[in-house]
């Protein structure tokens, strides 16, 4: 009886191993250790055998049974990785071919620029308020000191629409509306960005384009000064332009600001050493900024005597020409969808 | 402003070795923008030569080949001016010489001869053509004979000067003088200002007896006048020629250029006239409507009311501080000059200015003039005239004054200054500055009152003084630091951003365009109602009228882009629309969007951009906002005629319309273009409610699909709203996913919809579905006399 077993193990053992097919095997289990197999047979048979001697063959017949599943099991094991095998060597692809492109639309180099300048400002607790674009000449000049008839006027010549109303040449006309508009009177501090319009147009001039205007007002003991002002647009110029930014202050004029003062900063092209961007000087004259005058603080309501701030104003076209290196400033609003395209990423950080 | 360092030099002492850069770079930090700061002859290596032989150049007509002596050597010189010849003295520009225009002379060979220099005009060497003669215009420039051979021709023609080209800001009208200028260089440097030569002789009965000045009007505040008699006219010194050259003023001859002299030096333009040609009487007044003066270039003017003229009591005779009449003018046979020294109302000046010639003296009165410096400047004219025009100065001058003679005083503390300089600048320090801008200062318990010369009208607050001191204690010696205020959070409404990014994630490009267009454009792609406004002075036809809506300018790019061999546009822009209406004016932020050729759907899906593309733009744009269901897509009332009528919808928003979307007419564009406009004021004015979780179903969703044919022109929007009140709250969606006619169909088409239920408390069995799938046929039927496709 242990030959037959021993017989039938070893015969099972030579089809399993000759096996390839996942499905063939499926079949010789259940040939070999199914309800008709020979096995099986063999224990159907024991009541032939005498009674001492069942349970030994019995515990036989079971290692016998074992061993085969076992061996079914590895065999089973083998071709299953070998099936896959052969399924991931058809898949196999050429992983440097092109992808498929999902596309990406595009933001206007400015308005990246403007969503830079609005996170500083609002990073340091300023208001980023709106304003008309359409103005009246009283926003637009008399409530910031420029009387009709005032000369300096002429530095801006401007697109009336009637004798009152005209497009802001300025976005400090929104110093005047958020003066006046606090009614409570309490300290200001804003920045306004958007659209100006002077009338001129030639290669460095656009008579549309966009600016930036800063006011922070608060009472005389808070001793806003000029060494505050200076402070805060070091920090814009230097998370603008890069920390090595220096800022250089000249004394200047606007009716709206007394001291008044023109900031240069270090030229963006050449680093400082002078080059034919900044015309050899090494500075690039960018901000025009001052201590806000007191008739400006009280013509909108706030008095001089127990309030004192500081404005300032940049113009943002130039910094988008610098930040990305637009060589011609009418590419910014000549809307080539090449031009445009290329502003599809996230923005890097000076 | 053009100043010139010799003229400087006679008000104040600058230690020669500041550099004509330095001093600009000085002057800048203070306040005084430069835009060139160079030699007056900004040419190296210039040497005075004698030509010694000049014969023609064998294979030219006009060239010349000369041998030029210049001291230490004889140089062979290719010569092409007309005027050269033997004998003269001439300007060599040696080889190495660098010529205004980056010009490098060169040793050469011209057609065969060698030349080693450059023979040079005048204009070769920096002078501007429009001061010199005929002769100087059209060839090189001939020394005189006494011109030392070897010596440094700018320093013998006394062209050695250097300049600064000054852009001077608007309220400092006291530095449009070389007085004026060397107070600024004085406080500077801390130099004192010397004061210029006012001494003359004077002869004669006293002005008085026989002259008179009226003034009848209030834009009038000074007029002082004076006579000199028997002025020989001739050319002017080299000193008064070559500084008016250096600070841009073309000489003309003695007295009239003393006239322009003085106006550099005091700041204080004056007029001469010819005094025998006037009457014995000065009237100012205001021009009537319709009166005719010849000015002194000849033409006719026509004068306003609010022009003041200067009258002889007969006739104008000027125009007060823009141009004298034509005939009172100064000429070759003048030989008695009445000299005007006057203030005049700047804005009235600016006015009459602006329509006939800014001039530099116009300039001058617009900024406002120091009465001080009136009176200066006719002392100074009457001496110059004396000395350099053999003029006899009659005694006595004619004045008419009403100007304020007070001196404005200033008070103040230094914690006044260092409050708002944020500094720490002491009280002597503050009467130092004081001092060196030669301002008198009395001091009483710590309070600094500060006596305001005449000059500085632009002085008249404490603030101005406070920037005074800053700016010659140097702004750059401040330490920048930043306010001390409460921590608090800045507010900012990001919903434009939010929309931009949208746009943008959607695969559009975000442009920038003007909102200037052409009127005959800006009633264009609306039927809305609504006053254009016009620019009263555009600068161009094309760019007259405030835009509307923003769709022009988007199909304005669209044709840029076109015409570059781009095809496929999807653009978009955030930006403002205006309007009048009645007496209202307005403006309204605009979302526009243009779409035309190839869009990509996301991956890998190319489509020919169509009415439902840029509809599912719109919808994507409103539902990321939380419009979600509250918008409908609907006919529009009124035609536009810019869209192709059977593509164009209004876009409502509970009941408003905010926008338009549709294809462009084809008469328009040929290329099949997209667009919409929404106004985000009015959309946006419309509440949104809070973005908040609703529980997710545990239960499956089941889905089926129906079939049915109906009416062609029963739309999308009717047959859904039909479904949707059928389909009650078990019908959690439904989507059209197949629209089909054919000839078969006729006048019907096929359409397909998915219907989703779900219900949050079970699984739904066929049995709770298919009651509901029977009753949206059924309403289909009734509504539409659908037919289901089985």
């Amino acid at each position: 009886m242990k030959e037959r077993i021993e017989q039938i193990v070893n015969s099972a053992k030579e089809r399993i191993n000759k096996i390839e097919d996942l499905q063939e095997l499926q079949e010789l289990k259940v040939r070999l250790l199914g309800k008709k197999s020979e096995l099986s047979d063999l224990l159907k048979g024991l009541g032939t055998v005498a009674k001492e001697e069942r349970p030994k063959i019995g515990s036989l017949v079971n290692e016998a049974r074992q061993e085969l599943e076992e061996k079914i099991g590895t065999a089973e094991k083998k071709l299953k990785e070998k099936v896959m095998n052969q399924k991931l060597e058809k898949e196999k692809i050429d992983i440097t071919a092109p992808s498929t492109k999902i596309t990406r639309g595009s933001k206007h180099p400015i308005n990246r620029v403007i969503e830079e300048i609005q996170d500083i400002f609002v990073s340091m607790g300023y208001d980023v308020v709106d304003g008309p674009e359409l103005e009246t000449d009283e926003f637009c000049f008399e409530r910031l000191n420029l009387p009709k008839g005032h000369p300096a006027r002429d530095m801006q010549d401007s697109f009336y629409i009637t004798d009152e109303y005209l497009l802001r040449t300025q976005t400090s006309s929104v110093q005047a509306r958020t003066m006046l508009g606090n009614e409570n009177k309490t300290p200001i501090r804003m920045i306004c960005i958007g659209k100006t319009y002077r009338k001129e147009d030639d290669a460095t001039h656009s008579h549309q384009f966009n600016q930036v205007e800063g006011l922070v007002v608060d009472y005389k003991e808070k001793n806003i000064s000029l060494a505050d002002l200076k402070g805060t647009l070091e920090v814009f110029m230097k998370k603008m332009l890069g920390e090595n930014t220096e800022l250089r202050f000249r004394p200047s004029y606007f009716p709206f600001t007394e001291p008044s003062y023109e900031v240069d900063v270090t030229c963006f092209k050449c680093g400082g050493k002078g080059c034919s961007l900044c015309k050899k000087t090494g500075w690039i004259e960018l901000l025009g900024s001052g201590m806000v005058h007191p008739k400006v603080l009280e013509m909108n309501g706030y008095d001089p005597e127990r309030y004192s701030g500081f404005a300032f104003g940049t113009g943002i076209d130039r910094l988008a020409m610098f930040k990305y290196g637009i060589t011609d400033m009418r590419y910014l609003y000549t809307n080539d969808v090449r031009f445009l395209k290329q502003f599809d990423r996230k923005d890097n950080n000076f | 402003m053009i100043l010139s360092r010799n003229f400087l030099k006679d008000y104040i002492d600058i230690d020669e070795s500041i550099d004509i850069t330095t001093l600009a770079e000085d002057m800048t930090k203070v306040g005084n923008e430069y835009d060139l700061a160079s030699e007056l002859i900004p040419a190296t290596n210039l040497v005075i030569g004698k030509v010694i032989e000049c014969v023609n150049h064998p294979d030219s007509d006009h060239l010349h080949c000369c041998k030029v002596d210049i001291g230490t050597e004889v140089l062979n010189i290719v010569c092409g001016a007309p005027n050269v010849r033997e004998g003269i003295k001439v300007i060599v520009a040696l080889v190495g010489a660098e010529l205004p225009g980056g010009i490098v002379i060169k040793k050469g060979i011209i057609r065969g001869q060698e030349s080693n220099g450059m023979i040079c005009a005048l204009y070769e060497i920096g002078i501007d053509k429009k001061f010199l003669s005929e002769e100087d215009k059209n060839g090189i420039h001939i020394l005189d004979d006494k011109a030392p051979i070897g010596e440094s021709p700018a320093k013998y023609m006394k062209l050695d000067d250097s300049i600064i080209d000054f852009e001077l800001t608007a309220n400092r009208g006291d530095l449009l003088s070389i007085l004026g200028m060397a107070y600024e260089v004085g406080a500077i440097y801390n130099k004192k200002v010397r004061l210029p030569d006012l001494s003359h002789n004077e002869f004669g009965e006293d002005l008085n007896n026989s002259f008179s000045v009226k003034v009848n009007t209030d834009n009038c505040t000074l007029f002082i006048a004076r006579k000199a008699l028997n002025v020989t006219i001739k050319e002017s010194p080299d000193f008064i020629r070559n500084r008016l050259i250096a600070c841009g003023i073309r000489p003309i001859n003695n007295v009239v250029d003393i006239s322009n002299y003085v106006m550099l030096e005091c700041g204080q333009p004056l007029h001469f006239y010819d005094a025998d040609k006037l009457e014995n009487v000065i009237e100012v007044r205001m021009a009537n409507k319709g009166e005719i003066l010849t000015t002194l270039d000849g033409n006719k003017r026509v004068l306003e009311e609010t022009d003041i003229v200067i009258s002889d009591g007969k006739r104008a005779i000027g125009l007060a501080g823009v141009m004298g009449g034509l005939d009172t003018e100064i000429v070759g046979t003048t030989k008695n000059v009445l000299i005007e020294s006057a203030i005049f109302n700047n804005v009235k000046i600016r006015k009459t200015s602006n329509k006939i010639l800014r001039s530099e003296a116009s300039n001058r009165f617009e900024k406002g003039l120091d009465p001080a410096r009136a009176y200066m400047a006719m002392e100074r004219a009457v001496k110059l005239l004396e000395e350099y025009a053999d003029a006899q100065i009659q005694t006595g001058k004619v004045v008419y004054d009403v100007t304020n003679k007070e001196y404005k005083e200033i008070d103040i503390t230094v914690d006044d200054i260092n409050s708002l300089l944020g500094t720490n600048i002491t009280n002597d320090e503050t009467i130092d500055v004081f001092r060196r801008l030669d301002f008198e200062t009395s001091v009483k318990d710590n309070i600094i009152t500060v006596k305001i010369p005449t000059r500085r009208l632009d002085i008249s607050i404490k603030e101005d003084l406070i920037e005074e001191v800053g700016r010659i204690y140097g702004v750059n010696n401040i330490k920048g630091k930043l306010p001390v205020t409460p921590i608090k959070i800045g507010s900012v409404d990001k919903t434009d951003i939010e929309i931009r990014n949208k746009m943008i994630s959607l695969g559009l490009n975000e442009t920038l365009s003007y909102i200037l267009i052409g009127d005959k454009d800006v009633h264009k792609f609306t039927s809305d109602e609504f006053e254009e406004l016009k620019l009263l002075a555009p600068m161009t036809e094309e760019k007259n009228v405030l835009r509307y809506s923003l769709i022009n300018s988007l199909y304005k790019i669209f044709e840029y882009n076109k015409a570059h061999y781009i095809k496929d546009v999807s653009i978009f822009e955030i930006g403002k629309g205006f309007w009048k209406k009645g007496d209202i004016y307005g403006e309204d932020k605009k979302l526009c969007c243009l779409m035309t050729g190839e869009y990509y759907l996301g991956i890998d899906t190319k489509k020919n951009v169509d009415f439902y593309v840029i509809k599912g733009v719109v919808e994507e744009v409103l539902d990321y906002l939380g419009y979600e269901n509250r918008y409908s897509f609907v006919i529009p009332k009124n035609t536009i005629s810019e869209f192709h009528p059977g593509q164009v919808a209004e876009i409502n928003v509970n009941g408003d319309i905010v926008g338009v979307i549709g294809r462009i007419h084809p008469e328009i564009s040929k290329d099949s273009v997209y667009v919409f406009e929404i106004n985000l004021n009015k959309l946006l004015s419309k509440k949104v409610s809070k973005m908040k979780f609703k529980d997710i179903s545990v239960y499956p969703t089941v889905n089926k699909d129906i079939a049915f044919t109906i009416d062609k022109n029963v739309t999308a929007d009717e047959i859904s709203k039909v479904i949707k009140k059928a389909g009650g709250n078990l019908l959690v969606n439904y989507k059209l996913f197949d629209i089909y006619t054919n000839q078969i169909l006729g006048n019907k088409k096929s359409v397909a919809y998915s219907l989703t239920f779900g219900s949050n408390n079970k699984t739904l069995t066929d049995e709770e579905i298919n009651p509901i799938i029977e009753k949206i046929i059924e309403s289909l039927q009734k509504a539409f006399n659908a037919e289901l496709r089985k």
